[in-house]
Formats: C-alpha cells, structure tokens, sequence
C-alpha cells in the first residue's frame, strides 16, 4: 500500500513560496476545466468564459478593478490579524457598521454639503469598524474567549442592525416604504474619472496606496517585525519586549477599520445611499484573497484580481454557456483548498512510499 | 400552546445537537474543525436530492449523512495528511460547501420535498401532552439522544474512546506508545462529518421539507459555539443545543407576541446568547484548561 | 550520592542468566534524509544484565533505542531477540516480546488519570477497578507508591517517573529500556531508583540504561556500550573505568576542561529583596520572599528540579511577569520590579531563557531576525525610528558566529535548521556579545553537546570576570560545581540562602532540593 510521507525542510523553500500559489491556480484551472466538461462543454471555452474573456474588454477591466479595490483593502487588514493569530472572520460586519458610521453625516445632517465631508465620512466609517472590531479582541484579551466565533457572531447582528435601521429610524420618507435611506447628496459620493478609457473612483488608488504602506511596514519596520514574532511565537514576542494583548487589539482595529473603509466606499460609489444589503459577502472573499495572497500585501493585491475576475467568469459562463454563476463560488473554493495544500510543499517534500519501507504504527 | 413550544424547541435544538456531538468528538481527538456549517449544507442539499429522487426521506437522510463524510474527507486530507493550517482548512471548507450546495440545489429552489415521517405508536403517541412530545418524534431526533448515549459510553467506557481522548490530550505521547494518531483523527473527522451532514438533512427533510440556498443560516458556527459551552461533554452540549433552541424559538414567538422590541434585535437574541456564553464558559480558567483537549488544533507530524 | 553507589568494585555486580544475549543489534543504519542517526550499530544485552547506553547529546542513543522499541525502522540491520530474528514494527509489537520503555520526556497524557495512561500501554486493556487494585499494589511492592485515580496533571515529576516505570513493570518485561531516568531527580531519589533497578536485575529483567552521567553508571551498570556520532566507538565494563577514561571514550579527543579562577568582586549588580509573587497560573508555583544578592564578577547558580519556582522566577527577573512593588527587583541599584523587559535590558541586563525554540528565538525567523528579537530595544541602533536594519542584525550574527564558533549551514538561516548546540551557542552569545553587565540564564546547556556545553560555560565565566554579575539557574548539579561561585536552591518557590561552593556537596544540595530549602528559605526571611 502506497502513503504520503512528508520529510519536514530545514529551511522554508524560496522556490516553493513563489510556485505554491502558481501550482494551485493551475490546479484549479483544472479542476474547472473538468466541470465545464462535465457539462458538456469544451474544457477550454469553459476556461476562456471563466478566466480570460472577462478582462479582454475596457469595460470588464474596470469590473476587475471596481470588485476587486474592497476585496484587498480587507483583505490587507485580515493579513495582518492572521499573520498575528488573530482569527478575524467578522469583517464582513465591521464592514456593515462601519458603513453605518460613515453614513451618519449624510442622512442626518443631509444639508451639510460641503468637500469636507467625504474624507470625514471615510474617517467615521474607520472609526466605527475598528470600534465595533475591538469588541472580539477585548473579549479574547480579557476573557480569553474564542474570537472566530465572537467576530461571526456579531456578522449576524451587524446585518440585523443594518436592516432595523434602514426599516426604522433611517427609512427614507420619500422612499415609498422601501427600506432605503435618502439618497447621499454630491460631496458623499465617489464619482468615477475617467484614467485611459476606464472608469474609476478614490477607492482603488487608496487601494494602492495601502497596499505599497503594508508592504513597507512588513518588511521593513519594527511594527511588522513584532506582528510576526508575536504571530509565530508568543513567548518570543513577550520575550522581545512586545505585547501580545495590544497586538490583538492592534490587528482587530486595524482591520476594522479598513473593513469599514471598503464598506464606506462601496455605498459611496455603488449604491449611494444605505439599504439591506450592501455587500455581497465582501468580508468573507476578503479572507480568501488573504490566504490567496498568501498574507502578502503584493500577493493581495494579485489575488484580490484573481478573485474578482473569478466572480466576472462566473458571470459570463451564465450568459455565454448558460451554465449557473455559482460555479465561482465553488471555484473559490477549491482554490483556497489547492492553495493550503500545496504551501505544505513548503515546508515539507512530500514523497510516496510502499509501506514496508516507511513503518507501521498501528493501533 | 407549551406543549407547541416545546415541539418547536426540539426541532430547533436537534440539528444543533447532532452537529455539535460529532464536532465534540472530532475536537476530542484534538482536531478543530470549522468547516461544520459547510457540511451541514452539503447535508442538507444532499438529503433534499437524495429524498426527492428516490421518493424515501430515509434514504435522504443517509444520502446527507454520506455527504457530509465525503466533504469531510477534503478536510481531513488537507489538514491531516498534508498538515495544513487546521482554521484556514475549516474556512475553505465551509467556502466550498456553501458554494457547491448552491450549485447543486440550484434546480431544486421551489421544489416540494417530502418530510421524514414521525414516529406513531399507538396509544402513547395521542398521550395528552407527553404522547407528541416524547413519542411523536421523527428518528433524527431520537438518533440525536442516541448519539449523546453512545458518544458518552463511548469516551469515557471502551478502550477506543480512552484512546481517541489519549490522543487529544499529548498526539506525541500517543504516537510513541504506538498510536496511530492520523488514523483516529481520520475517522473521528469521517464521523464529525456525518453528524454535520446529518444535521443538515434534517433541516431539508425533516424540519421544512424543501430546499432553499445557505439554509443553515449559521447553524454549523453556532454548533461550534455549543462544543465549546459544552466543554467537550456530551450531556452538556444536549443542554446546550436545547437552551439555544429555545432562546431562538421564543424570540420568534415574543417578536409574534409584539411586545414592542424591534423583531430584529429579537432575532439578534440567539447570537447574542452565544457569545455571553462563550465568555462565561472561557472566564473558568482552570476548568476551561483541564477539559480542553490540550493538542486542540496543533499540526501533527510524525518522525519516521 | 548516598550509600551504595561509591565504590563500585566492593559490590558484586554479579549477573542473573542464560548465555544466549536476550537482545541482539547488528549493524543497525538509520538515517533521515541526508542525516545519518545510527551507523551500523552493534549491540549485545544478556539476559538480567544493567546495559549502559553511553554518549553524549547527538551520538545516537535515542534513535537506536527507537528503533529497538519499534517507533523507528531501521533503513538497514537486524535485531535478534533470544537469538531469533525479529521485526519489531511498533511499540506494541515490543511490548508483547516484552520489551518496555521509559521515556526520558515522559509519554503521559496530562488531563487523563494514572490508570487510564497505564491501561494505554496494556494491550486490550480499560482503566477497571482490577486494574486500580494492581497498580496499587505493584508499584507499593516496588517501593514507588502511585494512586490509580489521580490525574497526571496534579502529580511531581518524580512520580510521572513512577507511573512510567509501574507501566513497564505491569506487561512483565524482560528488558525495560530507561532514557536518563535521574536528569530529572534528586540525588536521593535517584538512590532509590537505583534500589529498585537492582532488584528487578535480580529478578532477571535485563535493563537497557541510557545515560550521560558517568558516575551513576559506574555504580550501577554491568557493561556499557558507548556511542558517538551514530557509531558505537567502544565496549566496557564500568566497574573497571574511571569516569575519565569513560568521558575519554564518550567524547573522543580532548574537550577543553572548563577553567575557573576566583575573580574579584565588583559591587552588588543585582538584588533581590523580598520577592514574592502569587502565581496565577492553575499549576503554577509561587514565589515566597526570594532574597539574593550577586556581585559583579561573580556567578550565582540556583539548583533545583524543575517545577519548583525557577520558570516564575526567570520571568520575574526578565519582566515578563509583572510584580506588586518595584524595589523587589533590583538591577546596579536601581529598582526594576515594575519595569518591562526592555527598560532592563537598557540597565545592562540581558537574559537566556530555558526554551531555546520559541521562546529564546523564534524558530522559523532566520539567525538575523532573532538577533533584533532581543536587541532592538538595546539602544544600538538595531532599530531606528520604527526602522529595522537588519544588515547591523546581520553583522552581529557573524561575530557571534565566530566568537562561539556557530556551525550553520548557510550565511543566515532560519533558527531551527541549527542543532541543538549550535542554536543554543547563538542565543547565549547573543547576550555575551553586548557583554551586559548583568546576566541572567536558564539552562544554559540542557540537551547539548559536550563541546558546545564547555563553550558556553566557558564564555560565562570569562563574561563574569570581565566584570559582569551572572545569575544561572540550573538543573544539572555537575555543571553547577563546575561554573558556580555560590550555590543557592529552588524549593516550592523558597530560595536557600547562597553559600560558597566551596563548602557545599551534592549530597547537601540535594538535601535541600528535596524540600530543605524551604524550611531554610523561611528562617531566612
């Protein structure tokens, strides 16, 4: 009988670092042809719809763009609380309330129109998803009480919270009963430019711009440093000199607030005003693009377009070959499953063997 | 009218109870698996198929039990035999569930399913009160009691439990006394799997005999929460499946009642609930540290 | 070490037995990877025979005795029992030849009771009431008294050890297998191990004793076989040796003998008055009104089984543990008690815990990341305005490398790629090479080789007569005689009063690790 032997690496593989994410991409590439076959279509043309054909056209391009800006300013903050061992999985709530904050400007003071209340609003929505991030990080320091679960949690009430309001104190009176607030008025909204034949907004050079800050602060500053250390090894961080309880406190608030910064902009620039559902699971993508990315901030940034371009293909598969867009979901999947397995490549060289040459630790 | 309550409590807290017994079992051995809602669905999607096309609800609760193993299969895979990260696997496991029950139950939206039978004896089922309640049951709900039973005998009465908990306890200890310590924890995330999957039938089959897309709603991560309330025992999580069953059925029935609260912050109870729970049960340090299985989540390799 | 085990050749070392070896190794090869653990290994244990294991860390024995309790598979070799070739393909395999083995790091599951971990090792076999009434008479019969229902959690080290052993002694074995059994006991308790070994060699079990501690084997071994890097180099019997020549035979060619002058003494460096600390932690030891006072130029050593205080007492000294009053910690005479572990690393003091990997240094960073781990906060430049500059980190890993001839692979790898030695001369050195004027290690050499141990023991007595005040707590008594000027001891978290090394034993140090110091730690309050 054949068995998978992992013989663990001395040093991390370089080579495999920066093959690993390669490998699983053409895994799933794959994998994908295989379903389109399946279906009975032509594994390639499935992978043309799926992969390629969605960023051949301006218009697609600035569709990769416009769904991929939240997916990596999220996921530049979840890098960091994983990178730490903080298990955020609530983004998508600090995203929602954070939302919330930043909006109070605009629905309850709709007269105040004035330049200054743009960045005021993107600052409020930072604020109140960090603030809203620190409730599960106060509860694991203090408590010590799971954060995965605590940050899910509070995705549900977050939603809830969203949908009383918009229903209740923030229903729009000219909105005919729909749950919708007033329309945002000029200064609290992201108007596109057009760069070269696309369309974009603020959003994706801040997008940019965080990703070259992170880079720099990883590799380079002593913060970055103790975000690893105290990631890797608690002791060692305490040893050094670093807390592990304001790191946690760090992280969430960070992410938070990047969290809330992307909800913020995505209201601003797509909707233009609150309603039930402003994000279609953004903050749960964003934490495929972190593993994805491999909690690089570069590497985000290239996930967050594979990524998106996933939820294009999705879209063109249904209109060209009538097959379901939930496919991309099932496609994100399996990538992140390729992508776990083949970082096992590494730091171990995995090799068969027959059984007589391994052991047999039985029970 | 208590007596409807209480009916409604059991078939909310039973779902929840069949997934947190077999994720209590799985993390005894020293595995975290966060992919519970991801099986469920699959479960759930699985059984409603499996139901419709052959006509029998029983085979489609077996049909979602399988489901929920072959799923679980993945993540034992990733995470066992290639040793990767055990929360990020979980997470990429309730991903690709969700996503692939979507795809699957796609054509079954609006469909009709057939709802598994309950339990009819005579004379004792038309009891006034107990007769629904203790004897009216469908037989996932006797299976969950069942499996809190035969869960518990198992830990802590047969050799096998004493050395799946061996296992959990020091997964280096156990090997050098010659344990195969990925073969248990195979067959304890095999088992989890089915718990889930079974959990996720019966919403599909047993509780509102129809399809709809992400209709755990939650509950895998909520069955997660219960493992933890329970403290890895098994009597502890049927309380706590029940105790959570009933917050969420009476804010349902307090938002009917309309008491005033808005029915979203009502709705919000159950979520609420869990995390008060979890910082109780994590304030009690001492107890928290000597039933946690010690190798919780830690990667194991063996040195050949 | 108490009566019984001075002169060995007075008693009768007379063997119990057949002819035929009860246990056979030839030419035994194991490797992993490119690593060669055992090459071509040959070994004959006789029936009711004490088997000495000899070697230093790294030479083989824990490997070779894997592979004879079946945890490991040789790649090449045979093992004969009685004269049979066997296939021993896993521990429970050796267990029914009957072959059993207590481990050096204790393979016991803390949260699950005594008989529970001892039905684990029985074949087919539940934690029953049957089972409770054995293990207490047993292990009362063999003189190490265990109770059935008590979890591990709650128990001392020197009864983990006793539950290993009645583990052994409840399948009826013919060679029970022991992985330095003592490293972890008092001098006295390792007297009545002995008694017991003895008695069940006379009872015709064979025993295979793995050990560094030349004199124990000595005393208590008919025969030894001695390993080094993989091979075996030499075949003895112990009564007839010196414990120089066996150290010869271990080692090879001349390790240098650490030299140790009187140095002169400086003025007090650090203080402690008064210490206590209640400790939080649930099987934690608190600290009770520790008093020390160390000079610099001199080294203070703090014996003591592990368990008794010393990691609360590491942390208190470091910072990482916070304390009520700040004058209970007091480092060249200013009061730190309430300071971080950075504000004291700039009063001069530098620190080497006990856990090399993860704690000391974090394993998967590379030598250089390590190096500003503990250096940032040092005022050298390691790190400036929120930038780390890790080519000065990089400069000072070779000039550490070469101080303490640092054997690595590459220019700058990750930590846990070096060996135990080497890993452990880089941490060390990392402190020595600021030479701080206060300097506080934990274990300085456990589970390292002898060469590396001579280096780093030499390094802590040249850094102490350079001027500097050295605070070492330790488990091993040899090495504590070797470097200490003053002895002190660790007991339940009270510290002995320090007295010159040169007035003390090991037979009085181990009086007052077995709970001497206590009563004396409280007098001298």
């Amino acid at each position: 009988m054949m068995r998978l032997e992992l013989v663990k690496r001395t040093q991390k593989s370089r080579l495999m670092s920066v093959l690993s994410p390669v490998i699983a991409v053409a895994l799933t590439v794959v994998f994908a042809g295989i379903i389109f076959a399946a279906q009975g279509h032509s594994p390639l043309t499935g992978i043309w719809y799926f992969f390629l054909e969605p960023i051949t056209s301006l218009w697609g391009v600035e569709q990769l763009i416009t769904k991929a800006t939240p997916l990596v300013i999220i996921a530049l903050g979840l890098s960091v609380c994983y990178l730490s061992n903080n298990w955020n999985i609530g983004a998508e709530g600090q995203l929602t309330i954070g939302a919330i904050a930043g909006s109070i400007l605009p629905i309850l003071f709709p007269d105040f129109v004035s330049p200054v209340v743009l960045p005021l609003m993107l600052l409020m929505a930072m604020a109140g998803g960090a603030l809203f991030a620190l409730i599960p990080a106060k509860l694991k320091t203090i408590f010590g009480t799971n954060e995965i679960l605590t940050s899910l949690m509070l995705v549900y009430c977050s939603n809830l919270f969203l949908d009383w309001m918009v229903r209740g104190p923030w229903r729009s009176p000219q909105g005919y009963n729909f749950p919708i607030t007033i329309d945002f008025h000029e200064w609290a909204v992201l108007n596109a430019v057009d760069v070269g034949g696309i369309y974009i907004n603020l959003s994706a050079p801040i997008a940019l711009l965080l990703v070259i800050v992170l880079a720099v602060v990883m590799r380079s500053t002593l913060k970055g440093f103790e975000i690893r250390v105290l990631g890797q090894s608690p002791r060692a961080g305490s040893f050094a000199g670093f807390s592990n309880r304001r790191m946690t406190a760090f992280a969430f608030a960070l992410s938070g607030a990047l969290a809330g910064l992307a909800g913020m902009m995505v209201v601003m620039s797509e909707i233009g005003k609150l309603q039930p559902v402003i994000s279609p699971g953004y903050g749960f993508t964003a934490i495929i693009v972190a593993f994805l990315g491999r909690l690089n901030p570069v590497g985000i940034l290239i996930a967050g377009l594979v990524i998106a371009s996933s939820y294009l293909g999705g879209e063109a598969i249904q209109t060209s070959l009538q097959m379901s867009s939930k496919l991309a979901t099932v496609i994100q999947g399996v990538l992140l499953f390729f992508v776990l397995a083949a970082d096992t490549l590494i730091l171990y060289k995995v090799r068969l063997v027959t059984a007589r040459e391994g052991e047999g630790a039985h029970a | 009218m208590l007596e409807a309550i209480i009916l409604t409590i059991i078939t909310a807290a039973t779902p929840l109870l069949l997934a947190a017994i077999g994720e209590l079992v799985v993390e005894k051995s020293g595995v975290l698996n966060l992919g519970v809602e991801g099986m469920m669905v699959m479960g759930a999607v699985a059984g409603f198929a499996v139901t419709i096309s052959t006509g029998s609800p029983l085979l489609g609760i077996v049909g979602g039990a399988i489901a929920g193993m072959l799923v679980s299969l993945i993540f034992a895979f990733v995470t066992l035999t290639l040793v990767a990260n055990q929360v990020a696997s979980g997470l990429a496991l309730t991903l690709f569930g969700l996503g692939l029950s979507g795809l699957m139950g796609e054509s079954f939206v609006g469909q009709p399913g057939i709802k598994l039978q309950s339990l009819d004896v005579p004379g004792l089922t038309s009891l006034p009160f107990v007769g629904k309640i203790l004897f009216g049951q469908d037989i996932l709900v006797y299976l969950s009691f069942a499996a809190v039973f035969a869960v518990s005998w198992f830990l802590n009465r047969t050799r096998a439990g004493l050395i799946l908990r061996a296992v959990g306890d020091n997964h280096t200890s156990a090997h050098a006394l010659g344990y195969s310590v990925i073969g248990v924890r195979y067959l304890a995330v095999i088992f989890g799997g089915a718990m889930a999957g079974l959990g996720g039938a019966y919403l599909s089959v047993a509780y509102t005999p129809l399809w709809v897309e992400n209709m755990t709603a939650g509950r895998g991560w909520i069955a997660l929460a219960l493992v933890v309330f329970a403290s890895w025992m098994p009597w502890r999580a049927a309380i706590g499946a029940y105790l959570f069953g009933a917050v969420t059925v009476l804010q349902f029935h307090a938002q009917a009642l309309g008491l005033g609260f808005p029915s979203q912050f009502l709705a919000m109870l159950p979520y609420l609930a869990t995390v008060i729970v979890l910082v109780a049960i994590s304030g009690n340090r001492r107890a928290t540290l000597f039933n946690t299985p010690a190798s919780l989540g830690k990667s194991f390799v063996p040195d050949r | 070490m108490g009566d019984g085990t001075g002169d060995s050749t007075g008693k009768m070392l007379r063997r119990v037995g057949g002819d035929t070896p009860l246990l056979e190794v030839r030419h035994v090869t194991k490797r992993f990877g490119s690593f060669t653990a055992n090459d071509g290994v040959s070994l004959k244990i006789m029936p009711g025979e004490i088997h000495a294991l000899l070697g230093e860390n790294g030479a083989g024995k824990s490997t070779l005795v894997k592979i004879i309790y079946g945890s490991l598979q040789p790649n090449s070799g045979a093992i004969l029992w009685k004269g049979q070739p066997v296939t021993v393909g896993s521990p429970a395999e050796a267990r029914s030849l009957g072959v059993g083995m207590v481990f050096q790091h204790f393979s016991l599951f803390e949260a699950l009771t005594v008989a529970e971990n001892i039905a684990l090792a029985l074949p087919n076999c539940r934690a029953t009431a049957e089972l409770a009434e054995t293990i207490a008479r047993v292990s009362t019969n063999y003189g190490l008294p265990l109770d059935p229902k008590a979890h591990i959690a709650d128990l001392s080290v020197g009864e983990r050890q006793r539950v290993e052993i009645v583990r052994c002694l409840l399948q009826n074995p013919e060679l029970i297998i022991m992985d330095e059994p003592t490293s972890v006991l008092t001098p006295q308790e390792a007297d009545q191990l002995f008694v017991t070994l003895r008695r069940l060699a006379e009872e015709g079990c064979a025993i295979l004793y793995i050990s560094h501690r030349l004199e124990e084997v000595r005393a208590l071994c008919h025969h030894a076989t001695i390993m080094r890097r993989a091979k075996v180099v030499a075949e003895t019997d112990p009564a007839n040796e010196t414990v120089n020549t066996l150290a010869q035979l271990m080692v090879g060619n001349e390790i240098s003998r650490v030299t140790r002058e009187k140095g002169k003494l400086g003025p007090e460096a650090i203080l402690l008055k008064g210490l206590t600390q209640i400790s939080q932690e649930a099987f934690g030891v608190s600290l009770q009104n520790v008093n020390l006072s160390v000079r610099a130029g001199e080294i203070v050593a703090i014996a003591g089984i592990a368990g008794n205080g010393q990691k609360e007492l590491f942390d208190a000294l470091s910072g990482e543990e916070p304390l009520d009053k700040e004058d209970m910690v007091i480092f060249a005479g200013e009061a730190a008690g309430l300071m971080d572990i950075n504000e004291r690393r700039l009063l001069g003091a530098a620190f080497v815990p006990e856990e090399r990997l993860g704690h000391g240094a974090v394993p998967a960073l590379k030598l250089s990341e390590n190096v500003v781990l503990t250096r940032h906060g040092t005022g050298e430049g390691i790190a400036r305005r929120g930038f780390t500059r890790f080519g000065k980190a990089g400069r000072i890993v070779e000039t550490v490398t070469s101080l303490f001839d640092v054997r690595k692979g590459v220019v700058d790898p990750e930590a846990r790629s070096l060996s135990g030695g080497n890993l452990q001369k880089f941490v060390v050195g990392r402190e020595v090479e600021r030479t701080p004027r206060i300097l506080i290690v934990a274990q300085p050499t456990w589970g390292v080789d002898a060469g590396a141990a001579a280096v780093i023991r030499q390094s802590l007595i040249d850094l102490s007569r350079k001027g500097a005040a050295i605070l070492v707590i330790s488990q091993d008594l040899d090495e504590i005689f070797e470097i200490a000027d003053r002895i002190a001891v660790m007991s339940r978290g009270y510290l002995s009063k320090a007295e010159d090394a040169d007035t003390l034993t090991p037979e009085k140090v181990g009086l007052l690790m077995a709970g001497g110091a206590e009563k004396k730690g409280a007098a001298a309050a």
